[in-house]
């Protein structure tokens, strides 16, 4: 039971904290951000060319000594985000990809036949995909059935804050699943972290929660440790939940006075 | 010729390839970047060799911050 890391695809991680690099006002921000959440991945995006732009977010990352993980956000359509994922891995010399297929930009929701079609494909072509899903038990577990590396289903949507706000889904999604179930979208604040945790996610992924805090270094230690405390929880198996009180205290030997 | 580079018009020479378009781009640095011609890739080891068509549609990636 010590050693407690997360294993995605073989890879073990002693951080159950993924962070998302997106909305972070600086880099010198971002850098400070990573070391106090303690992460050992973080994710970047692939967007057109600027011409002082290239390699800045990636010193950042390797200064860190992270793992990077490009993710296909923006994309709509399947046949995007294979082209986007196979970019990341010509730019980025990895074969890991954060799977992302946006039905619309309003609610920024997974569509999931898009999804399921372009996991379908990336797997064939030798990429560990980690998509993002919605929080549908089915859903999830048919893109386990196509090969997914693990399973990233939101708490509510992307940068809302809005926390987990169906906790049942999330707990039928992990107690099917064969691979890591990670917490991706919705975080508001440490105790999402901490109650994602508790219901039994492998990992938890923040960005706007944190890098966009009043105090996104602060915010990065607050979920570290939301992350840590309620993975312990998780592992030491809570009380169950009842209407009535349950003394603690004997009963036996209680003073009688007249 | 004229081929469009994310998303821009661009009169290039006729012999351009895809190394002169990333040159084209004023990229400083050519680390995290990745070339697409008409929605496939193409791969950094033949950048000075895979020459340009007109009407080509050449995007040009770089990885920056994102969730």
């Amino acid at each position: 039971m010590n050693d407690d890391s997360l294993v995605i695809a073989g890879e073990r991680f002693t951080s159950r904290l993924i962070l998302g690099t997106g909305g972070a006002p600086s880099h010198e921000v971002l850098q400070r951000a990573i070391t106090a959440s303690g992460c050992e991945i973080v994710t970047v995006a692939m967007r057109r060319v600027t011409p002082d732009g290239a390699g800045s977010v990636l010193d950042t990352v390797v200064r860190a000594s992270c793992r990077v993980l490009p993710n296909t956000a923006g994309c709509y359509t399947a046949r995007d985000a294979v082209t986007t994922a196979r970019l990341a891995r010509e730019a980025l010399q990895t074969n890991w990809i954060k799977l992302e297929v946006i039905a619309d930009e309003r609610t920024l929701l997974p569509d999931p036949i898009e999804l399921v079609s372009a996991a379908e494909q990336l797997v064939d072509d030798g990429f560990v995909v980690l998509p993002y899903t919605n929080d549908d038990p089915v859903l999830a577990e048919r893109l386990q059935r196509v090969g997914c590396a693990a399973v990233m289903p939101l708490g509510s949507p992307i940068g809302s804050g809005a926390g987990i706000r169906n906790p049942y889904n999330l707990r039928i999604i992990v107690e099917r699943a064969t691979v890591p179930v990670v917490l991706d979208a919705g975080i508001g604040t440490a105790s999402d972290a901490a109650i994602a945790m508790e219901l039994g996610c492998a990992a938890v992924l923040a960005a706007s929660a944190i890098t966009r805090a009043e105090d996104p270094e602060l915010m990065a230690e607050a979920v570290r440790h939301a992350v840590i405390a309620g993975r312990l929880a998780h592992r030491a198996g809570r009380i169950p939940q009842r209407t009535y009180a349950v003394e603690s205290t004997p009963s036996q030997g209680v003073a009688d006075f007249r | 010729m004229n081929v469009q580079v994310n998303g821009e018009e661009r009169r290039v020479i006729d012999s351009a390839t895809v190394d002169d378009i990333v040159r084209l781009l004023m990229v400083q640095d050519a680390r995290g970047i990745a070339v697409a011609r008409n929605s496939e890739i193409v791969l950094r080891a033949s950048w000075t060799t895979v020459r340009l068509e007109e009407g080509d549609h050449i995007e040009v990636l770089q990885a920056v911050q994102g969730g």
